[in-house]
């Protein structure tokens, strides 16, 4: 069952656009919404879900973990900075925090909230929002235009969990041609967002 | 402080994959905290993984949605002393046991859970840290005085995020010595450290 999704290339995003999702954030923040948090819920918690899943965690694991990322949305709404990029990306950071600390049982080096959060207003300006929801989906081309044997890479890593040596060793590669091909992506990436910093 | 030093990108994505080893990523999380640059360059790398998060096909939810209405929200959060690192460097390494392991050389190990080992290294003015290669990655920071070897000098805050394949020597500043933390994936072993301790050794 699992292999149905494993090798699903990268779509389309989420139903809701990403200038919703940082709104959404916004009210849950501002007015504790519990109807915004009910599309973020919506949104995200099945694809977390498989986020985790794939990261080789089990189902009814995985539903939980899926269910506290939200949660924390909830409770760390306040301290979202959109320094820190959009909401799709902060929700990233807290699901795979709470895979390192709960499944890999190690500290998550990254703190959550912003460290320099106390620095921004809480409440993005108008068009901060519409240049972060630009970034993200020029990002997501990017990812998308990737040649199949660097996107591989970047897949095995996000989304399978694996260092760089694991995947050397699923693919029959040396490290350094794996190092190569993840610096060479990620070198791609921040060109077809140059024209954007 | 001008941190000219920083993280490889093949580095920062495996932080923000949440794949580097536990003991590389305590290293690197220092120095994102203390580095604005790497700290941009890393918010990039989550983008790629939130990209790929969105890019996910939904797999239905079996449980009932909580119920959040009446769920407290945090208003704010502390400081940035949860790393172990930055808050020995706050302290001033006061309350570090250190160990001598040479002519003008300490460590100090630092508990991890998780895969490789972390420590302090605290070297005096001129003192060189045996020549070592190492399996695995390796990240130093410097978190007081400076570094040199052959890859150049580092500063407080300046990191050597060097791959296996290197060999180095490194010599502490001969004014201000250094104290470094240093992660390693797999635990080091210094080259014939036994019989550079018999002899004192000098700086270049």
């Amino acid at each position: 069952m699992v292999g149905d999704w494993v090798s699903l290339r990268v779509r389309p995003g989420p139903a809701v656009s990403l200038n919703a999702m940082t709104e959404l954030l916004a009210r849950i923040a501002q007015r504790t919404d519990p109807a915004a948090f009910h599309e973020l819920y919506q949104s995200y918690g099945p694809r977390v879900k498989v986020y985790l899943v794939r990261r080789g965690v089990d189902a009814a694991t995985a539903e939980d973990l899926a269910q506290e990322t939200l949660l924390t949305v909830w409770r760390r709404a306040a301290l979202f900075s959109s320094e820190r990029g959009s909401a799709s990306t902060w929700i990233f950071t807290i699901a795979r925090n709470l895979w390192i600390d709960r499944l890999r049982k190690e500290v998550p080096w990254q703190e959550l909230p912003a460290a320099h959060a106390a620095e921004t207003s809480p409440e993005p300006l108008p068009d901060e929002v519409i240049a972060e929801s630009e970034v993200q989906k020029r990002v997501r081309a990017a990812v998308a235009e990737l040649p199949a044997e660097q996107q591989r890479v970047i897949e095995l890593a996000y989304l399978e969990g694996l260092s760089h040596g694991e995947i050397a060793a699923r693919l029959g590669l040396p490290l350094g041609t794996v190092k190569s091909r993840v610096r060479i992506a990620y070198q791609r990436m921040r060109a077809a967002v140059e024209d954007l910093k | 402080m001008t941190i000219t030093h920083h993280l490889g990108s093949e580095t920062l994505l495996s932080f923000a994959a949440g794949t580097l080893p536990s003991a590389l990523s305590a290293v690197a999380g220092a120095h994102v905290a203390m580095c604005g640059h790497c700290r941009g360059e890393l918010v990039w790398c989550e983008r790629i993984g939130a990209a790929l998060l969105e890019g996910l096909p939904a797999m239905p939810l079996d449980d009932a949605e909580p119920a959040v209405r009446s769920l407290p929200q945090a208003a704010r959060l502390g400081g940035n002393a949860f790393n172990p690192i930055l808050r020995l460097a706050r302290d001033d390494f006061a309350d570090v046991a250190w160990r001598r392991i040479g002519i003008g050389l300490w460590h100090r190990p630092l508990p991890l859970a998780g895969r490789g080992a972390l420590q302090l290294i605290k070297a005096a003015p001129g003192a060189s840290v045996p020549e070592h290669g190492h399996a695995g990655g390796e990240i130093t920071l410097i978190l007081r005085g400076a570094l040199s070897d052959a890859t150049g000098r580092y500063g407080v805050g300046d990191v050597a995020d060097l791959d296996e394949a290197i060999e180095h020597t490194p010599v502490a500043d001969r004014d201000a010595g250094c104290v470094c933390a240093v992660g390693n994936e797999v635990p080091t072993r210094f080259h014939s450290l036994l019989a550079r301790l018999l002899q004192p050794w000098h700086g270049l």
